[in-house]
């Protein structure tokens, strides 16, 4: 997912119109099953606004520089057995479960 | 044209397998990774599921000399275990954990038409913008500072 959403970030690739087609249709499965079988797919967010920007530009900086997020390294990377992917994994995992009982048993959640 | 056309389709089976396995639901995922408080581990058969499905596909795809509509594979060729890397792994599970949205979560959520969806990818986007910017100006100051 990574690699395909950062080809859309201007400067634009010139192989755009894939990356546009992949992401277009990842948004709209979600909206043609909810149009089909109704209010079937549960989504609930308490995250405060204000830390939904600054966990935003967290996750784009860490999935540019670490060249992968949970389906390029956790899926794709793994599937091929790349020792790249199985650190990175490994790292951005025990990364957010400390950062989840931080959040939630330290500080007491949002 | 098929290369546009199979993308979609492509997406489409991500964006659903995202909303129907319950990846598309932040608190979900949260809960996901809270292991001293009110864990739910059945994500982690949504990655189980993917990884064994991707896995056995690319046994059989990766034999090909090339994919159907492209030349070429593009496979990562980069061996290194580099700070980048890791680094970046570890920034991104902060941004994951406090908000409970990665990318593939992130994208399909915006056809739920979630505010907090579009707030997150917008900053998202932003994040990888700046992150682009911080890289080429080191690479033009590494390449300065050679010549």
């Amino acid at each position: 997912m990574t690699g395909i959403i950062a080809g859309l970030v201007p400067p634009f690739s010139q192989d755009w119109a894939w990356r546009a087609a992949f992401i277009l249709g990842a948004i709209a499965a979600p909206a043609l099953i909810v149009s089909a079988t109704g209010p079937t797919i549960p989504f609930d967010s308490q995250v405060p606004t204000l830390w939904l920007i600054i966990g935003g530009l967290i996750v784009g900086i860490g999935v540019y520089f670490g060249s992968g997020c949970t389906s390029g390294h956790g899926v794709c990377g793994l599937a091929r057995f790349s020792p790249r992917s199985l650190a990175a994994t490994l790292v951005f995992m025990a990364s957010t479960a400390a950062t989840v009982f931080v959040v939630r048993h330290i500080l007491g959640g949002f | 044209m098929q290369r546009i056309l199979t993308a979609a389709i492509i997406g489409l089976i991500f964006g659903a397998g995202i909303a129907i396995s319950g990846m598309i639901n932040p608190a979900k995922v949260l809960n996901f990774f809270d292991f001293a408080g009110t864990w739910d581990p059945s994500l982690a058969f949504v990655m189980g599921g993917a990884l064994a499905v991707t896995a056995l596909g690319y046994r059989f795809v990766l034999k090909r000399p090339a994919p159907l509509f492209d030349k070429s594979f593009h496979l990562p060729t980069s061996r290194k275990m580099d700070v980048p890397l890791l680094g970046g792994a570890a920034v991104f599970g902060i941004g994951w954990g406090i908000t409970g949205f990665c990318p593939g979560g992130a994208i399909p959520a915006l056809g739920l038409g979630e505010t907090d969806a579009f707030i997150f990818v917008g900053a998202m986007l932003g994040g990888i913008a700046l992150a682009r910017l911080v890289r080429h100006a080191f690479a033009k100051r590494a390449a300065t500072a050679n010549a």
